[in-house]
C-alpha cells in the first residue's frame, strides 16, 4: 500500500506571533519552525500501518521553499521512505490542495493522510479540496484509522460524539489525536534520513483563490480584576452585574 | 444572485451556530440587495425551519431523505451544490463546524468558489471581491482575507456573530430533492456514538465553559467542575495534560491542538495558561482564572481572577450561583 503524508512547516507552538511592519506577512525572524503537530499524527499512523502490513511505502509531501527541508528530513528520520517537495511558497489552501492532488494522482497513492489543519493558517480546508479534486472520499477529522485489505475503518469526530465510517481506498483523511502517539526520530533514523530520496518538483495548477491583505493582533486585555479568595462569591455578582455574562 | 445559508439541524432543532450563520447570511444578503435562502441538513421539523424567518431567512429548502439525518459528506455536498445552482447563489454561508468545513472545502472546488473559514466578521464588499476577517495562528492573530472569485463561501466561527431575533417573522419551507443516489452515500457512517456531555451542553456550541487543569489533582475531584458547570448551564473542558492522562475524554481538551472555543464566559480552574492552551481559548469574551499561584501566566489573559485554592473557591462559586438563581 502506498501512503502519501502531507506535512506543513509551521511556527513552533510557543511562538509569539508578530508581523512585518506593513502587517502583510508573518515575521519569521528568530522563529523556530516545526512539523505541524496534527501532521505528526498522520505521519506516525502511516508508518505504523505500513509496518503492520509488512510492505508498502510512506512518502512525505511538503509544499514549501527550500527552508522547509530540515522538517522534511525530520519526517524521513521518523520513518518515511522518501519525500517530495513542491518548490513554492504555499499561497492559500486551494493552491496547496492542487499540488497535493496532482502528486497523488501521478503516484497513484492509496491513502492520503494529513493533519486536521495547520496551526498557523487554521484553514481546515485542504483535505476536502484534495478529496474533491481527486473525486474520492474525505474523512475529517479522523481520530482513529485501521486498515483491513483495501478497506479503512475510521472514527470521525462530530460535535458531541463520533461516527464510525468505512471507506475503500483511495481516500483522504485528516488526522487528530488520539490516533496514535507521535514518534520522535532516533539516532539511526537521523543517520538514514540523510540518504533517503527527496525529490523537488515545480508547482502546477490554476493558483490561489484568496490572498491575505493584512494581519492583525487581537486587542490587548484591560488587565485582570482580582477578587479575594475569601469573598469568592462576589465574583458571581460581578459576572452578572458588570460583565453581564450570567 | 442570492445568498445561500447552510443550516445544520440535530434532533429536529436548528443548532445555535446555525442561527448565527442564518443571521450572518441575511445581513450579507441585505448588503448585496438580495434575499437569503437556507438549505437545511440533518433532522429538522418544519416548524423549527419556518422560525428561521426570525434570523432574516425568506425561504428554507429541505430534503426529507432519511439517510441525510447523519452527516454524509458526499450527499451533503451534492445537496448543497444543487441548492446553490437552483438559487443562483453567489455567496454560500456555513458554520465553521466539522460539517461546515468538510462540506465547504469540497463545495469550493465543485463550484469554483473562493473559500474563507474561521470567519469572525461580516465581509466588506469591494465591488465584486470580499474582504473578510478570519482567525489565524490558532487564535493568536487575525487575517483580512480577500476573496476574488465570482462565487464565495464563508464558514463562520461559532459565537462570533450575534443571532438576530425578529419576533414573528417566518420563512416558507419548501421540499427539495437533489436526486441523490446510493453512490452519494458511500461515506455514510456505519454507527454514530454520542458521548456523555456534562449537563447536556455541547462544548463547541457552548456559551459558557468551566475548564479544569492539572491543578484539579485528579478525576475524583471533577465533581467540583461539574457542579459549577451545572449551576451555570455551562459545558466542561480541560487542558491537554488532563486528557493525555485520561482524567477527562479527548473531546474536552481545548487549546491549540484541541478544540478552539470562544464562549461568552470561560472559567479556568487550576490551569497555568501555557501559550498553547491560551491559543484555543483567548477569544472568549470574559475569562475568569482561579489559580493558587499569583504568577500563573493565565492571569495576564484574564478579565477576573481569584488567587486561591480551587478546592476552596469552586464550592463557594457554585453556592453563590445557587443563591442567585
Ligand atoms: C505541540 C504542543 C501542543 C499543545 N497543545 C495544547 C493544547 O491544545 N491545550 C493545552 O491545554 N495544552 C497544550 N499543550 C501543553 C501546554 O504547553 C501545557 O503543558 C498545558 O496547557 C498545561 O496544563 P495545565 O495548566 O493543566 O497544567 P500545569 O502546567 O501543571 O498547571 C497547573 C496549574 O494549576 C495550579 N494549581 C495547582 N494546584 C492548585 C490548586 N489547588 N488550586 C488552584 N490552582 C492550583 C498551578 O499553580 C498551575 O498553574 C501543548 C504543548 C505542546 C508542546
Amino acid at each position: 500500500m502506498k501512503f502519501l503524508v502531507c506535512i506543513s512547516n509551521v511556527p513552533d507552538t510557543t511562538t509569539k506571533i508578530t508581523f512585518t511592519p506593513d502587517n502583510k506577512e508573518f515575521n519569521k525572524a528568530g522563529v523556530q519552525f516545526v512539523i505541524n503537530p496534527w501532521d505528526e499524527y498522520a505521519l506516525t499512523r502511516a508508518i505504523e500501518l505500513k509496518e503492520a502490513q509488512g510492505s508498502g511505502t510512506v512518502t512525505v509531501l511538503n509544499v514549501g521553499e527550500a527552508d522547509t527541508e530540515p522538517n522534511i528530513r525530520k519526517a524521513l528520520a521518523i520513518g518515511a521512505d522518501d519525500a517530495i517537495r513542491v518548490n513554492a511558497a504555499p499561497k492559500d489552501a486551494y493552491f496547496v490542495a492542487e499540488q497535493i492532488a496532482a502528486i497523488a494522482k501521478e503516484g497513484a497513492y492509496d491513502v492520503i493522510l494529513m493533519g486536521k489543519e495547520s496551526i498557523d493558517y487554521n484553514g481546515f480546508q485542504v483535505h476536502g479540496m484534495v478529496g474533491e479534486l481527486l473525486g474520492i472520499p474525505t474523512v475529517a477529522p479522523a481520530m482513529k484509522l485501521d486498515m483491513s485489505g483495501n478497506t479503512a475503518t475510521l472514527e470521525r469526530e462530530i460535535e458531541g460524539g463520533k461516527e464510525i465510517v468505512e471507506v475503500a481506498t483511495p481516500f483522504v483523511a485528516s488526522c487528530q489525536q488520539p490516533m496514535c502517539e507521535p514518534r520522535i526520530p532516533n539516532m539511526r533514523g537521523i543517520m538514514t534520513a540523510r540518504t533517503k530520496p527527496l525529490k523537488v518538483v515545480e508547482p502546477t495548477g490554476e493558483g490561489a483563490r484568496t490572498s491575505v491583505a493584512e494581519y492583525a493582533l487581537p486587542p490587548k486585555k484591560q488587565g485582570v480584576k482580582l477578587i479575594p479568595a475569601e469573598s469568592a462569591g462576589d465574583l458571581i455578582k460581578l459576572l452578572r452585574n458588570e460583565a453581564k455574562v450570567i | 444572485m442570492s445568498v445561500l445559508v447552510v443550516v445544520e439541524c440535530d434532533g429536529g432543532e436548528v443548532k445555535k451556530s446555525s442561527l448565527e450563520v442564518a443571521s450572518y447570511g441575511s445581513q450579507v444578503a441585505q448588503m448585496l440587495g438580495t434575499t437569503a435562502t437556507a438549505v437545511a441538513v440533518g433532522e429538522a421539523t418544519e416548524a423549527n425551519l419556518a422560525q428561521l424567518g426570525e434570523q432574516g431567512i425568506s425561504k428554507v429548502l429541505y430534503d426529507a431523505e432519511p439517510r441525510l439525518k447523519d452527516f454524509v459528506n458526499g450527499a451533503y455536498t451534492k445537496l448543497i451544490a444543487a441548492a446553490a445552482e437552483k438559487e443562483g447563489a453567489q455567496v454560500i454561508v456555513l458554520a465553521n463546524s466539522n460539517i461546515g468545513a468538510a462540506v465547504g472545502s469540497r463545495l469550493s472546488v465543485r463550484l469554483k468558489a473562493s473559500l474563507a473559514t474561521n470567519v469572525v466578521e461580516l465581509p466588506k464588499n469591494d465591488g465584486g471581491s470580499f474582504t473578510v476577517k478570519r482567525g489565524a495562528f490558532s487564535g493568536k492573530a487575525f487575517a483580512d482575507v480577500v476573496l476574488t472569485g465570482d462565487r464565495k463561501i464563508l464558514a463562520v466561527k461559532k459565537n462570533s456573530i450575534e443571532a438576530l431575533h425578529e419576533a414573528g417573522k417566518t420563512a416558507t419551507v419548501e421540499s427539495f430533492s437533489a436526486s441523490l443516489s446510493d453512490a452519494d452515500f458511500a461515506d455514510a457512517p456505519k454507527q454514530v456514538v454520542m458521548q456523555d456531555q456534562a449537563g447536556g451542553v455541547l462544548l463547541p456550541e457552548a456559551d459558557r465553559v468551566v475548564s479544569g487543569g492539572r491543578g484539579m489533582k485528579g478525576p475524583e475531584n471533577w465533581h467540583l467542575i461539574e457542579d459549577l458547570a451545572k449551576a451555570l448551564g455551562a459545558a466542561t473542558a480541560c487542558s491537554k495534560p488532563v486528557s493525555d492522562v485520561d482524567w477527562r475524554p479527548h473531546h474536552e481538551h481545548v487549546g491549540q491542538t484541541g478544540i478552539t472555543v470562544s464562549p461568552n464566559l470561560y472559567i479556568a480552574c487550576g490551569i497555568s495558561g501555557a501559550i498553547q492552551h491560551l491559543a484555543g481559548v483567548n477569544s472568549s469574551k470574559v475569562i475568569v482564572v482561579i489559580n493558587k499561584d499569583p504568577e500563573a501566566p493565565f492571569f495576564k489573559a484574564a478579565d477576573y481572577g481569584i488567587v486561591g485554592d480551587v478546592f476552596e473557591v469552586l464550592p463557594k462559586l457554585t453556592q453563590a450561583i445557587k443563591e442567585l438563581n
